[in-house]
């Protein structure tokens, strides 16, 4: 079809901690590899969308790729930031105002926890004053919640840091690639009750891009496409449950990962049931658990079952966070959503190496999530 | 506890009340009675501008807690991490039939928490040395009368 997007080529700037070389250095490299996978040069591309959240200006990276005039947008969406760069390149290629296209996202985050500025988010200053302004506090809190209203264990939380970090041993451009066992990560200093130490990820550095072809270049471009069949982008309606909420209503309403994933499901024309393989925003275990169950994967309580039986694993039914998720390879916010779609095209390339998920690997579907509440997610088939 | 001397709050209309008595300051729609806080020009849900104050209920229910084991970064937060650093809790509190709203909590052994539990609005000194106060909420005891 003419209207088809594909993924025609993928490169990454390993995560982790790289002294030295900036954000946007690390873009670069990427994008470099993105280009040399899918056999294209730069002058080729005719449309680019990136960004970072604190590695600067994404469209200055054209100062090391060549200044070729190419329309360059930058975006800016919290951890959705990679989501968001490749929303926007895929509208532009199925309206036809580009036939090849490169996504870019990267970052660069000092140690420790993010420390965001209540007032850039619409808070008084107050709420950070006091103790209240910390992303980790409301991941805690709502899968405290989650657990009480569906039986989920603390050992499943293990389970899930567990599993991302043997996926992580298996993939070199891993940050986390050391094995830890469930006792390990319980025994762990609590972080956020229940949340310890190891089930947290940090957030870290690194950089991932993508070449996106339509139509016919596709299959001039590559020798074995990965279609993009749909991406889908929301923001928070009243009544859910946010990160930075000073207070939440009580009338509830379905999260943005719940509407995008819904959205991206239809528009592929996939049902979740069909998924072979996915990746979740796991900021932390918590959250990979209840975006299970929020993008339509299993239903809500079914995770405790699916976790603790291996379901997920890489020789699970419905392998998840294949390549560590951002437990084994931290958290450069630019970069977290199209590291995702990077490792689903290898999955289903059958390209993944160790951690080459075995069976069937047809259709692979990526969910972010971010503050204040905002959510892309997407489906790519062979 | 504060005693029943004015206080000075962390931030303009916030809390109103006495310091025996503190009341959270919120805002409620005229056109969908939705409460928010803290209050605001419009409403979340139907868009209206037509908000008005709305002083909140003292007493509700904690909904979700958890406890923060760090020290948070400065800034945002009004204290440089340092060695004595001590854990505090922070939770949502169900105010039934208006909102959830999140504050500090001040009983920090997570053994002692558990979600459903009655709390009450008190005031607590705010951090750091700005000589403020914030709000907080604390469990109620059984033998303490709930019904005002």
């Amino acid at each position: 079809m003419t209207g088809d997007v594909a993924v025609v080529g993928v490169g990454m700037h390993p995560f982790g901690r790289h002294e030295g070389v900036t954000g946007l250095q690390m873009a670069a490299v990427a994008a470099r590899r993105a280009l040399a996978d899918a056999g294209v040069r730069w002058e080729e591309v005719d449309f680019a969308a990136g960004g970072s959240d604190a590695g600067g200006n994404a469209d200055t990276s054209v100062a090391s790729l060549g200044l070729t005039g190419l329309p360059f947008i930058n975006v800016k969406n919290g951890c959705a930031t990679g989501g968001s760069a490749l929303t926007t390149a895929h509208a532009m290629l199925v309206s036809g105002q580009a036939d090849i296209a490169l996504v870019v996202g990267f970052d660069k985050h000092p140690p420790g926890a993010f420390n965001p500025l209540p007032e850039e988010w619409g808070i008084g200053s107050w709420y950070g004053e006091t103790g209240l302004m910390l992303t980790t506090q409301f991941f805690a809190m709502k899968i405290q919640r989650y657990m009480a209203e569906h039986a989920i264990t603390a050992s499943t939380l293990a389970k899930v840091a567990s599993k991302a970090f043997a996926n992580g041993s298996r993939n070199a451009n891993a940050w986390r690639r050391k094995p830890l066992s469930d006792d390990e990560v319980l025994a762990s200093k609590m972080v956020n009750h229940p949340l310890t130490q190891y089930m947290f990820c940090s957030p870290g550095e690194g950089a991932v891009a993508l070449v996106l072809a339509r139509g016919r270049r596709i299959r001039e471009l590559a020798r074995m496409p990965v279609y993009l069949r749909s991406v889908a982008f929301r923001t928070r309606r009243f009544g859910s449950f946010e990160v930075f909420s000073p207070s939440v209503a009580i009338e509830s309403a379905p999260s943005p990962t719940a509407e995008a994933a819904a959205a991206a499901f239809e528009q592929a024309g996939v049902a979740p049931g069909d998924v072979d393989v996915a990746q979740v925003q796991d900021t932390e275990s918590g959250a990979e658990v209840m975006h299970m169950a929020e993008t339509g994967l299993c239903e809500h309580g079914e995770q405790e079952v699916l976790i603790q039986s291996g379901a997920t694993t890489l020789a699970g039914r419905l392998p998840i966070n294949t390549d560590g998720g951002c437990l084994a390879n931290g958290e450069p916010i630019g970069a977290s959503g199209l590291r995702q779609v990077h490792e689903v095209v290898l999955q289903l390339r059958g390209d993944a190496g160790d951690r080459q998920i075995p069976g069937r690997r047809r259709v692979g579907f990526t969910q972010v999530y971010g503050a204040p509440g905002v959510s892309a997610c997407a489906v790519l088939t062979v | 506890m504060l005693d029943q001397r004015e206080f000075i709050a962390v931030a303009e209309g916030l809390i109103a009340g006495t310091a025996a008595e503190p009341e959270l300051i919120g805002s409620s729609c005229r056109r969908c009675a939705t409460v928010t806080f803290p209050q605001q020009a419009s409403c979340p849900r139907c868009t209206s501008e037509e908000v008005q104050e709305r002083r909140l209920q003292r007493r509700g229910t904690l909904w979700t807690w958890t406890i923060q084991c760090f020290a948070p970064k400065s800034p945002p937060y009004a204290v440089e991490p340092g060695d004595d650093f001590e854990p505090y809790a922070v939770g949502y509190v169900e105010l039934a039939g208006e909102v959830r709203v999140e504050a500090r909590l001040t009983e920090a052994d997570p053994a002692r928490l558990r979600i459903g539990m009655p709390m009450e609005l008190t005031l607590i000194p705010a951090p750091g040395d700005a000589g403020t106060t914030t709000f907080a909420f604390r469990p109620v005891e059984d033998d303490e009368e709930v019904d005002r």
